[in-house]
């Protein structure tokens, strides 16, 4: 294939992805940038493939076929609340590619290229490996992190930031090494391991509600290695593609601080509330008044009662898999004419939108299910919502004590309507380790226990009732 | 949660726990009200309480014995049987007559007792070591809304009192045009404006009538309006608020004037609905005679104070009848005319009462409860009415929480943020020009577009599409791959094939894997 070919059908690749992206906006066109994207990342495949740089078609045919099955098992096994650690894990392999592209690169024999060209060259490879192993480090640890091995809570080492600072110097340093010396192999190696352990570092300095943020960060660094990686291949594919997903990882970071109004640069250098949070000691003006506990019996009353239903879900039900029983309880409420509807936090869950794949997993149709914004206004002619598994989300201290660590994000504001029951485990603090108002308040109930047996055990008491209304 | 009835835990207490419930049948003439149905009996049940009825208890409100049967009571034959077998008494009317007498010692009874103006009763209770619990003296603060019976009770009177006036009132209700000409809609009068009167305003909003309503407090015109009645006001500056939420008596200025605006409005108005009541006094006469004939023939007069002496001169307790043509309603069992719905909304009101008291496990008279202090008028045979005084403020609305301030001031430091980025973004930029090479401007260019392209496809994304945006962008940037493949086309052991080739295999597992599952999370998405 000439190289005026390639260039065309990378045209033609770029133009699909960009249509790929675009038709995510929403879910009727969803299905559709999908396979855009798979015509586009084929072509561009393809077009390389046949190109005349490449012609080690064994090695090529024993690295794909393997991939592609690898990943093929992968997707069609993960379990829709594993998605984070999925997305995470992927995002690592990009990471690892990318260095490892770097480092080929560095290794190909002759560039044939001379003076400022080659030092951007290797500028260029620099940088690249540098984002790759800050990318694989990183989803290594966020991947850890989701599934538990590593443990939520943040890492606070003692001098974090001059660690991280110490760390990047360092490779700036070495970068300078790099370019001077004619075995600049060295100092690649090392800065390679140092961009390793910044990648650890700053990952475990974020806190497990961080986490959208995180995956979302990471998404993005993956983009920008794929496009150090084009700039020092001259690949416009690459380039385009990367800073694609590159901007839209960033985009995605905004969007999440944004709903925990934080300021982006807080989260990714890892401390949750600092500052503020050392300002107002935890636990010190404990809210008033008694929680009120409840029963399964009492809330399938309530829900029965209820002419509106709100059920705002949170991490907890993603990690006690609740949703097909919510699901289910959806149904029973809706053929009951109840107008029962979700709500989502922008934050809910471990990663952007993860709430809403486990509904449309549980078939909860995605016309009931409403992000914040569209519901809080109808919060107040609510009877009865449902917060399962929900914490930091609904906690109104955000709004009304500035002293409070999540002071000024955004809640739902449940409170306002007739009746809140709170599935939980217990009256413990959430993941930004403050005290919620919420539970001591007049219309507020606790259903205390695992989300999973409370919300089935909801579902088998109403669909008694279920019986008892056809039999009568 | 669920409560177990454990018999005889408490060794302490010589007498068996109080756990079982008596709802006797009512013996007042015409009362058809009964103190549990079989909804609430159910709920009682599962506070731990054993529910027995007598025989035809709720018959008057339409509730069978099958009833109750079916929601697990026990049915006594007789009045004398059931009193003797319950701990605890739950009754509508308070106990007269035979009740009185045949009543056995140490019992609890849960009524209507009305102690300031049945003193008599106490003593007679008292004698029998009794323990009683005036539904009408729970104290009117928010935590005991749930059990206040007085407000259910008037909610219903105020609702019943538009539909005996409709009963009564020859007209629509409504205004309407048709083709046999124009009927002009009714127009009401409500005065006092509490519980039982926004029923009442809301019930004849409802029936499409014009409502007017008169209260000497203030506060409650906000309530009057958003039930779509108009506040009658007088020019005249005194407010009627009492202690715990009622109204005072006033000045006699103030009563002249209230007196002017009634006989103002007495001409127009074509029913009026009295509710005005001061605890402890007998109802103020507001409608007076001369008023009654002012009004047009074929008007209504609905008092809901006829048991208190009533609101309007002319008024017969218990009676409806026809005064110069004004049909003059003084019914007093308004309620018991609703009885499956006072039923209903009284056994719950008992029963939040009894949940508030512990259960059957735990049921205790606790002094320090004010709302159980406030019903207690009896305990173990003392007098113990009326309660030590509480104060009650009228009900304050709860603190809405206040939107914080911050956000503006932040938005001003983004903006300071903004220009130093656009500075630093142009300084670079200008490096660049300078100091690299067109092969690599013209990549660059690429770049920067991209980005552009980036953020504004991604700006519209929906949220709800923010984890499938995130797989199928991480499948794109295994577009890496390419860059794994320009560098295998060496010697097979070199170590940039190598590399080459594992970057090839990571990367295939990340773009299979993504556009994969992604597939699979968007088949989930359906309406």
């Amino acid at each position: 294939m000439s190289n005026n070919l390639v260039a065309v059908a990378y045209i033609a690749a770029s133009a699909l992805f960009i249509l790929s992206l675009g038709g995510l906006s929403n879910q009727e066109t969803a299905r559709q940038g999908n396979t855009f994207g798979i015509i586009g990342m084929a072509i561009a495949f393809l077009a390389t493939a046949l190109s005349a740089a490449v012609n080690g078609y064994g090695v090529l045919i024993g690295a794909i076929v393997p991939g592609a099955i690898i990943g093929s098992i992968l997707a069609a096994r993960v379990a829709m609340t594993a998605m984070p650690e999925l997305v995470a894990i992927l995002h690592s392999f990009v990471g690892l590619a990318a260095v490892l592209v770097g480092l080929a690169t560095f290794l190909q024999p002759e560039n044939g290229l001379t003076g400022v060209e080659a030092t951007i060259h290797e500028l260029e490879i620099y940088i690249g490996i540098f984002i790759g192993a800050v990318t694989f480090a990183g989803s290594v640890v966020a991947f850890g992190k989701l599934n538990g091995s590593f443990g939520s809570k943040p890492l606070m080492l003692p001098a974090r930031h001059l660690i991280n600072i110490a760390l990047l110097v360092g490779s700036v340093y070495l970068g300078y090494q790099f370019m001077t010396t004619t075995e600049g192999l060295q100092p690649l190696l090392i800065m390679t391991g140092l961009a390793c352990v910044l990648g650890f570092l700053l990952v475990m300095g974020i806190g497990g509600a961080d986490m959208p943020v995180v995956i979302s960060m990471l998404n993005s660094y993956s983009g920008w290695a794929a496009a150090a990686a084009g700039f020092m291949l001259s690949n416009d594919v690459l380039i385009v593609t990367g800073a694609l997903v590159g901007s839209s990882g960033a985009i995605l970071s905004y969007i999440m601080c944004e709903a925990m109004n934080r300021s982006f640069l807080s989260v990714i250098l890892g401390g949750f509330g600092e500052g503020s949070g050392a300002a107002a000691p935890k636990g010190e003006a404990k809210p008033m008044g008694e929680a009120t506990a409840t029963n399964v019996e009492e809330v399938a009353e309530l829900l029965d009662d209820a002419k509106s239903v709100v059920i705002v879900p949170g991490y907890g039900m993603a990690v006690a898999q609740a949703q097909h029983s919510v699901s289910d309880i959806t149904k029973i409420l809706r053929k009951r004419g109840k107008d029962v509807r979700f709500g989502i936090h922008p934050v809910a869950g471990r990663m952007p939108g993860h709430m809403n794949v486990l509904l449309a997993e549980a078939n909860v149709p995605y016309d009931i299910v409403l992000e914040m914004d569209e519901i809080n206004d109808d919060l107040s002619e609510t009877d009865v919502v449902l917060v399962i598994g929900a914490n930091d989300t609904v906690n109104p201290s955000a709004l009304d004590d500035p002293t409070s660590p999540i002071a000024g994000m955004p809640v739902m504001e449940v409170w306002n309507a007739n009746n809140v029951v709170v599935m939980k485990r217990s009256l413990g603090i959430g993941y930004a380790g403050v005290d919620n108002p919420l539970f001591y308040m007049d219309n507020n109930q606790m259903l205390f226990g695992d989300a999973k047996a409370n919300v089935s055990a909801l579902l088998n008491e109403l669909s008694k009732s279920e019986k008892e209304l056809v039999s009568a | 949660m669920t409560a177990t009835i454990t018999k005889g835990a408490d060794a302490n207490q010589p007498q068996h726990p109080p756990n079982s419930i008596g709802v006797p049948k009512e013996i007042y003439a015409n009362e058809a009200r009964v103190a549990a149905t079989p909804e609430t009996v159910k709920k009682l049940q599962k506070l731990g309480f054993e529910v027995l009825i007598q025989s035809g208890a709720g018959a008057a409100a339409n509730f069978s014995d099958e009833a109750y049967e079916k929601a697990g009571c026990k049915i006594v034959p007789d009045a004398q049987n059931l009193w003797e077998q319950a701990n605890i008494i739950l009754k509508v009317r308070a106990p007269q007559g035979e009740e009185i007498e045949n009543l056995p010692e140490g019992k609890t009874i849960i009524s209507f007792i009305w102690p300031a103006q049945n003193e008599e009763l106490l003593n007679q209770l008292a004698a029998k070591n009794t323990t009683a619990l005036a539904m009408d003296s729970i104290p009117r603060i928010s935590r005991a809304q749930k059990m206040d019976a007085l407000s259910s009770m008037a909610n219903i009177a105020g609702y019943r009192a538009v539909i005996e006036a409709a009963n009564n009132f020859g007209r629509f209700f409504t205004g309407q045009i048709t083709a046999a000409g124009k009927v002009p809609p009714a127009k009401i009068m409500v005065i006092g404006a509490g519980v039982a009167g926004l029923a009442a305003i809301g019930a004849g909003r409802s029936l499409g009538a014009i409502v007017r309503a008169f209260d000497t407090r203030p506060a409650v015109k906000e309530q009057v309006e958003s039930l779509g009645a108009e506040f009658l006001e007088l020019e005249f500056e005194e407010d009627g608020t009492g202690s715990g939420g009622y109204a005072k008596t006033m000045s006699k200025e103030f009563i002249d004037a209230e007196m002017a605006l009634f006989r103002e409005q007495a001409k127009e108005i074509d029913i009026i609905i009295t509710t005005a009541l001061i605890p402890g006094r007998p109802a103020p006469k507001l409608v007076l005679t001369d008023m009654v004939e002012m009004m047009k023939e074929g008007s209504v007069i609905v008092d809901l104070a006829a048991e208190q002496g009533g609101n309007c001169e002319v008024t017969k307790p218990n009676e409806v009848y026809k005064y110069k043509g004004v049909t003059i309603i003084g019914l007093t069992d308004l309620p018991s005319r609703m009885a499956a719905q006072s039923s209903q909304l009284y056994g719950t009101n008992l029963w939040h009462l009894l949940k508030d008291m512990g259960g059957a496990e735990d049921y205790k008279v606790d002094y320090e409860d004010q709302v159980v202090r406030g019903a207690l008028v009896l305990h173990e045979g003392k007098v113990t009415w009326p309660p030590p005084k509480v104060e009650n403020p009228s009900p304050t609305p709860p603190p809405k929480p206040k939107a914080v301030v911050t956000p503006v001031a932040k938005e001003e430091k983004k903006s300071g943020n903004g220009m130093l980025w656009v500075i630093v973004a142009g300084l670079a930029l200008l490096g660049i020009g300078i100091g690299a090479p067109t092969s690599f401007l013209s990549h660059f260019t690429v770049f920067v577009l991209a980005c552009f392209i980036g953020y504004q496809v991604i700006w519209n994304v929906s949220p709800a599409l923010h984890t499938p945006l995130m797989s199928v962008t991480n499948a794109i940037s295994g577009i890496i791959i390419l860059g794994g493949m320009l560098q295998i086309s060496g010697e097979i052991t070199s170590p940039s094939v190598i590399l080459g080739a594992i970057a090839i295999l990571v990367g295939t597992i990340n773009i299979s894997g993504g556009f994969l599952v992604t597939q699979r999370m968007l088949k989930m998405f359906q309406k």
